[in-house]
């Protein structure tokens, strides 16, 4: 069966954090540049968004990853 | 995931082969984000390289590509675009592909004035043979046949390009791609020869010849290292030594070699020429 | 209108013309090219032409950039066109392997002058037989063509440039300073009485397009750039969509493929020109200007009484090493004049296999080979 290639995704009400994990090399560059500090990196230095809930939705991390490994979208608010 | 990457790549290509950290996965995104935001026809667009682990970048994407050899990407991209004014042309190299074996091109490029879009990725070395030292790797810094510091004066790409005769010159760097991938854009958009030297990082060769051990470490470097234009404009002499000057430096208008051709056509067609 | 009521177009032309006229016939578009004798007359030429039938010529910094340019210009859709001597001929090593690889058609017209280096820049040789069969790094095939008068450099560019076309493969033109500046009168061939072969173009979507994978005859069919087609070359070995391989039973196919395309079909490529050698027992291995003065002595020698003919080759690479097989098990003696120190012989004793004596001539003077000399190392062979 063919996987959704292992990739993690990490949402709270306004931001979808999506991580393809098959193509990070745990350079660790998204993890030294957030500005707040959202990402921390797991024991095989990919990263995880422990404090998505800072996250300000700035994309650097997204646009600095060499991988194309992280992606940062924001959550639209339904009102209906 | 699908974001605009994913429209312009080869997905099959990936992971890529560069390692953790290459600046190059982040020159690739910024070109691509470039290229969406004008929403240029996919097969109207080729990207030629040379040799070098930045020149890999064309496997990667979507378009007509060509890895050519090392240092001539220009001339084959020359042939390109006269043989086909209508087509795009993208041409990525490296910095010793681009300043050392294909130098003269380079100029005679800009002197010519034809319409491509030349990006450097400039990471001071040469990155593919292991670090040996290019004609951009700054004074006194280490390479593999620079055991004991270069001695060679280097290059200034942006100022080597305006006396050459380029439109549009500009620099940017990994550290900063949302300016990376907006001077990308103005150079794809604009008309005759455009140049942007993208200062980039290669934390395996020249990192660890250099004291910097992470690609963290070599992205904060080229921070401090750069800035504005503007605030460089401020410096001193001495201010700049070791400095990098970001930002556009160049954009002028004049006619491109592929429609000052198209005139030497109407005149061989309507006048006969000389003989 | 009937052949024979056509009136004939005759012209008096240089070598160096004549091949511009024969590329223009064959629907060459582009040309790029430094200058250097003894060549320049075809970039002038062609700067003069081009243009008018909306073509388009570029005089670049140098050789390495005049041959990617040529590269460029046919992967984007034009036939395209080279010219250089030795030194030139040099520098375009690199990048011809590049067209080979990746089985881009051009046209490289080396007009051969003395070597090594500058050598005689003003001055005949045949010095560049081997380099123009080896001068690229790498085990790889290519065609090269060699004309001996002005009419065969007009009729042989075009034979050069359907070649090219065909097998998608360089062709390399091997003129020498004697012919390419010489003025003979030319036969120019109306446009429809000429065969002119274009790549062939993919028949199958661009989904389905794999740009390296061979029809029957060894030759992916050809997209060219900007034709909707999205795909990568590369100078790598590649696999049949175009990017690089470490497979080795996909490199091995690689290169056979790339060897066999040209030796399938051999029967097409390889020409030559019999002179009375039907009752031959000595015979003249010839190209180029030299096949003109071996012409020349063969009658010589028949008014001697002597049973001399002359085998002249057109095409020298691929060798055509089955025609000199059968002539060595014909004749007595095979002489190899040439204007260097001995590289076609090495072609030719090869084919003949021991089965006659062959002899080198060679003479690296910078003067042309003539008749009487040839002559006179027949006479001088007999008496051994
Ligand atoms: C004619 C030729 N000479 C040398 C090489 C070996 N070579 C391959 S890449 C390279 C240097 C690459 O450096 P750069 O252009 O800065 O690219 P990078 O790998 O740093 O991205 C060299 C010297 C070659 N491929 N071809
Ligand atoms: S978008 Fe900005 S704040 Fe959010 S995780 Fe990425 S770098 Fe951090
Ligand atoms: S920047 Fe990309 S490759 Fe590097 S650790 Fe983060 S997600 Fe992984
Ligand atoms: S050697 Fe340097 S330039 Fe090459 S892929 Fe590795 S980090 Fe990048
Ligand atoms: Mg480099």
């Amino acid at each position: 069966m063919k996987q959704e290639k292992l990739i993690e995704v990490y949402q709270n009400n306004s931001v979808k954090i999506s991580i393809r994990r098959e193509w990070c090399k745990s350079c660790g560059i998204c993890v030294e540049f957030c500005p707040k500090d959202v990402l921390v990196p797991d024991n095989q230095g990919k990263p995880i968004p422990e404090n998505i809930d800072a996250c300000i939705k700035c994309s650097l991390c997204e646009l600095r990853c060499p991988d194309f490994a992280i992606t940062v979208e924001g959550v639209e608010e339904k009102d209906e | 995931m699908k974001t605009v990457i994913n429209n312009y790549i080869r997905e099959e290509m990936f992971p890529n082969m560069w390692c953790p950290g290459c600046g190059n996965g982040i020159v690739l995104g910024a070109i691509i984000r470039a290229i969406d935001d004008l929403s240029w026809d996919k097969d109207k667009i080729v990207a030629v390289s040379g040799i070098g682990c930045s020149s890999r970048i064309t496997g990667y994407v979507d378009f007509c590509t060509m890895n050519t050899t090392h240092g001539r990407a220009l001339p084959f991209a020359t042939g390109i675009k006269m043989a086909n004014p209508d087509l795009k042309v993208i041409v990525v190299m490296g910095d010793g592909d681009c300043s050392a074996i294909g130098g003269n091109h380079f100029i005679h490029a800009a002197r010519r004035n034809i319409d491509l879009t030349a990006i450097i990725i400039n990471n001071m070395i040469y990155g593919m043979t292991g670090g040996q030292y290019s004609p951009l790797t700054p004074t006194g810094k280490y390479g593999s046949t620079a055991p004991y510091g270069n001695i060679d004066q280097s290059f200034d790409l942006v100022e080597l390009a305006i006396a050459a005769g380029a439109s549009y010159v500009a620099r940017g760097t990994v550290y900063n791609p949302r300016q990376s991938t907006s001077l990308i854009k103005n150079a794809l958009d604009k008309k005759g020869f455009s140049v942007v030297e993208i200062i980039s990082d290669c934390p395996v060769s020249y990192g660890k010849m250099n004291k910097m051990k992470s690609p963290a470490d070599m992205l904060k470097w080229i921070k401090d290292i750069t800035v504005s234009k503007k605030v460089w404009e401020g410096f001193s002499p001495d201010e700049k030594k070791g400095k990098y000057a970001i930002g556009e430096f160049l954009s002028k208008d004049r006619p491109d070699y592929t429609e000052l051709y198209e005139e030497i056509i109407k005149k061989a067609q309507e006048r006969g020429g000389n003989k | 209108m009937n052949n024979l009521e056509k009136k004939k177009n005759i012209k008096l032309l240089q070598g160096n013309e004549a091949c511009a006229e024969g590329a223009l016939l064959a629907g060459v578009r582009f040309f790029a090219g430094y200058p250097i004798t003894p060549s320049s007359e075809i970039a002038e030429n062609m700067a003069f032409k081009l243009p008018k039938i909306g073509g388009k010529f570029i005089q670049m910094e140098d050789e390495i950039a005049s041959m990617a340019a040529v590269i460029g210009a046919s992967i984007a859709g034009l036939k395209s066109l080279t010219a250089t001597s030795g030194p030139g001929m040099c520098l375009k090593q690199e990048n011809l392997g590049f067209a080979i690889i990746n089985e881009i058609p051009c046209v490289v017209v080396n007009a051969q002058r003395g070597g090594p280096s500058t050598g005689l820049p003003t001055k005949p040789s045949q010095g560049d037989m081997m380099q123009a069969r080896w001068g690229t790094h790498g085990d790889h095939p290519i065609i090269a063509l060699a004309p001996s008068t002005v009419n065969e450099i007009l009729t042989l560019t075009i034979k050069a440039f359907n070649l090219s076309e065909k097998y998608r493969i360089p062709v390399i033109l091997l003129l020498d300073e004697v012919i390419a500046h010489m003025r003979e009168k030319v036969e120019i061939p109306a446009p429809e009485d000429i065969e002119v072969i274009n790549r062939k173009k993919p028949t199958v979507p661009p989904e389905e397009y794999l740009p390296f994978k061979p029809d029957e005859d060894g030759v992916p069919p050809m997209a060219n750039f900007g034709e909707g087609y999205r795909y990568h070359i590369t100078g790598l070995i590649h696999d049949h969509k175009g990017l690089p391989t470490s497979n080795s039973q996909e490199i091995d196919a690689f290169i056979r493929r790339l060897h066999n395309k040209i030796q399938k079909s051999i029967k097409d490529i390889i020409i030559y020109q019999k002179y009375s050698l039907d009752d031959a027992n000595i015979a003249l291995i010839a190209y180029g200007s030299v096949a003109r003065a071996a012409e020349r002595t063969v009658k010589l020698a028949r008014e001697e009484g002597l049973k001399v003919g002359l085998l002249k080759l057109l095409t020298i690479w691929p060798f055509c090493f089955e025609e000199v097989n059968k002539l060595a098990q014909q004749v007595d003696l095979i002489i190899v004049p040439e204007m260097n120190l001995g590289q076609m012989v090495l072609e030719v004793e090869r084919a003949a296999q021991g089965k006659c004596r062959v002899v080198p001539y060679g003479r690296v003077d910078g003067e042309l080979i003539n008749p009487i000399e040839i002559l006179g190392k027949i006479r001088e062979e007999i008496r051994k």
